[in-house]
């Protein structure tokens, strides 16, 4: 391998490219569209009430002699909130201490506690808190279920003790930071283009150089098999990273997506288009004919860009299909990106970008393989 | 003189089809051989076989003294390529692929001076997909010359072409002999090849079916020379009687074969002696045009698979 030759491969690659208005066009502008449509369509931004998950520590809540029915005054706390339209109860039964670990495990960016002796304090006059749980970062939903949660409280106060403020709310944070649609699709769609610019450009140039004899000319030349994938290569590393940087950008700007852009992610950005662009060779190269080419790119490429967690996170798949993600390739580079962008956990980073760089290593040797410059 | 190329039975199958039956020829270095023959008639698969582009049947083959297929790498250093057809990458100007061409072969060429010799000059900054086919084919000769080859394969390269870019390629090709180099072109224009090479092949079928330089072949395979002469049908008796030679008469026109030079001159005196009129006098020589095409019709015709190899 000569970097002189793979620096002048890669050069006519670059003119090339940004000759092509096309490729430019889709290198540069379409990340935008497709952060922003997906954005959009599936961020759920837009309407309905927010799910507001209550913990009820106060077991023995009486009945409320007012209303003279059989709801119990904590019942009924919850039956104000649920009116207000802006958020919607979930009692659930888990331990108060352990609520606020438990919202953000579930990506819960608000929560409440309804604290011991609630409904004794309120029959007898004793002021009482409840716990709201707020996430900064869901700025909305958080100042959704305050303004609930205080305009109830007012409704309570008014109604048992003339105004006086006998029941209060405090606010707690929720440690964890809050993932929401957006924070998992923007590794997801970085996914989306390390597979597919990559894919369907090798396929074509892999039957289409050998077409019109380009091959046969670099054969000609010193220029290698291997030089020649590398300066490829290193053409969609260098794509990928404007790409992913667009995304991120968008993400950021448009939909306040929370990742951390780390140096952790440049590993995945290099050893993804590696992998692609050589399994994009090795399947053009095994087709005879241009129509197969695509054929074969396209059997291979459709079952990754919907499930190895491009728009869809994997976890939310069913079991069967869970497991088929595990045997595609994509799978581990979109994974991988959300444990360094979003978990900050490098051990299972690693472990995902060992199965890639190695897969990566083997299609990239078989392509040379299979890839004839030169007719039999 | 050193033989650039050698070639010995060669043969290439494509499954049952023999492309190339069995062929022998010898280029010699510093000469222009021409390797003649209609559409189909195995040039390409030949020419391929010596860059080292595909691999033969059977048969010895040397360029350089070096296997094409086997030590391709060593031999493509010394050798400069026109394929037909040839095509770049379309987004790329010639300038640029001369620097690329220069980086991969690591030589120090001019991009203007080698396209100024290919007169290419005006398109140095054009695009490949802006080109008409004669500057594509001139780019393709330009890029043929940029590791300063020994040997040059050029596969029909002014099939399609204007006059005047035929011209323009036969003048790079005529510099290249001047320089030294040697010329394996190949190409169905006789008068190219009769033009160009001191050496030429005819061959069809996959196999040759004539070699030498063009005037021998043309005296091998060519009809006698011939006096024409326009006069009446008794001219054309009277000659026949006065000089005992084979005369035939069509079309207003006598025809006498010469089976010696000084026959003309007998010819002619027995034409002023007769008293006949005469108006218009020819002496005919077959081209190699006539040879092809006389020779590609009898093997047509079957009548010379025996003696296809010289
Ligand atoms: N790759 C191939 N596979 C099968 N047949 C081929 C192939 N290349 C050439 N041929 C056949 O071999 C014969 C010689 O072709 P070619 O060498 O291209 O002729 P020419 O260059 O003289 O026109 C033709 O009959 C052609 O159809
Ligand atoms: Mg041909």
């Amino acid at each position: 391998m000569k970097f002189r030759h793979i620096g002048a491969d890669f050069k006519v690659v670059a003119r090339s490219y940004f000759r092509n208005p096309i490729a430019l066009f889709f290198s540069l502008i379409f990340p935008i569209i497709l952060v922003s449509l997906f954005g959009l369509i599936l961020s759920g931004a837009g309407g309905g009430p927010v799910t507001l998950p209550v913990v009820n520590a106060d077991p023995g809540c009486p009945l409320d002699p007012a209303t003279h029915n059989t709801t119990t005054y904590c019942q009924e706390f919850f039956a104000a909130l649920n009116s207000t339209h802006a958020v919607r109860v979930d009692v659930v039964s888990v331990a108060p201490d352990s609520f606020a670990s438990w919202l953000g495990q579930k990506d819960y960016t608000v929560g409440l506690i309804v604290p011991p002796g609630f409904g004794q304090n309120y029959t007898h006059l004793q002021p009482s808190n409840v716990t709201v749980f707020t996430n900064p970062q869901d700025a909305a939903s958080s100042g959704t279920v305050l303004g609930a949660v205080q305009g109830v409280v007012n409704g309570f106060n008014l109604r048992a003790a003339n105004g006086t403020p006998i029941l209060g709310f405090s606010t707690s944070n929720i440690g964890s930071p809050v993932y929401t649609y957006i924070d998992y699709l923007i590794p997801g769609l970085i996914g989306f283009s390390i597979l597919t610019s990559p894919m369907f450009s090798m396929v074509d140039i892999a039957s289409s150089y050998r077409k019109d004899g380009i091959f046969r000319e670099l054969s000609l030349t010193p220029l290698s098999r291997a030089e020649w994938l590398t300066s490829r290569v290193l053409w969609y590393v260098a794509i990928t990273l404007v790409t992913a940087g667009i995304m991120l950008g968008a993400g950021i700007e448009l939909f306040g997506a929370h990742v951390t852009f780390t140096l952790g992610l440049l590993p995945f950005l290099v050893v993804g288009p590696f992998f692609f662009v050589s399994l994009g060779m090795l399947a053009g190269s095994i087709a005879k004919t241009p129509e197969s080419a695509a054929l074969i790119g396209n059997i291979i490429t459709f079952p990754m860009m919907f499930l190895s967690g491009t728009f869809f996170q994997v976890s939310s798949m069913p079991a069967g299909l869970q497991t088929f993600a595990h045997f595609l390739p994509l799978y581990y580079v979109i994974d991988g990106m959300n444990q360094v962008m979003l978990f900050s956990n490098t051990p299972q980073a690693l472990y995902d970008l060992t199965v890639v760089l190695v897969g990566s290593v083997l299609v990239f040797l078989a392509a040379i393989r299979f890839f004839k410059w030169r007719d039999e | 003189m050193a033989s650039a190329i050698e070639v010995h039975g060669l043969v290439k199958r494509y499954g049952s089809l023999a492309a190339v039956d069995g062929i022998d020829f010898t280029v010699g270095s510093g000469a222009v051989f021409a390797f003649l023959g209609p559409n189909g008639a195995g040039k390409t698969t030949t020419t391929e076989i010596l860059e080292g582009l595909r691999r033969r049947t059977s048969g010895d083959v040397r360029v350089l003294g070096l296997d094409p297929w086997t030590e391709g790498r060593p031999l493509h250093r010394r050798i400069g390529v026109i394929p037909q057809d040839f095509r770049f990458f379309e987004k790329i100007t010639p300038k640029e692929a001369i620097e690329y061409y220069r980086a991969l072969f690591h030589t120090a060429v001019d991009p203007g001076e080698l396209l100024a010799k290919v007169e290419l000059l005006d398109k140095m900054h054009a695009r490949f997909d802006t080109l008409s086919g004669g500057q594509k084919q001139k780019l393709g000769l330009a890029l043929a010359l940029t590791n300063n080859p020994e040997i040059c394969f050029l596969d029909e390269p002014t099939t399609g072409l204007d006059p005047h870019a035929r011209r323009a390629i036969w003048a790079v090709i005529r510099e290249l002999k001047r320089e030294g180099r040697t010329v394996f072109l190949t190409t169905h224009y006789l008068e190219e090849a009769e033009l160009l090479a001191e050496q030429v092949a005819i061959i069809h079928h996959g196999r040759i079916i004539a070699a030498g330089p063009p005037s021998e072949i043309i005296r091998a395979h060519g009809l006698p020379a011939r006096i024409s002469l326009e006069g009446p049908p008794q001219l054309a008796e009277h000659l026949r009687l006065a000089l005992g030679l084979n005369v035939t008469y069509e079309a207003g026109r006598a025809e006498i074969e010469l089976s010696d030079k000084r026959d003309a001159l007998k010819i002619l005196s027995a034409v002023e002696t007769s008293g006949l009129p005469w108006q218009s006098f020819q002496t005919l020589q077959d081209t190699l045009e006539d040879v092809f095409v006389r020779l590609v019709g009898r093997m047509d015709d079957g009548a010379l698979k025996s003696e296809a190899t010289p």
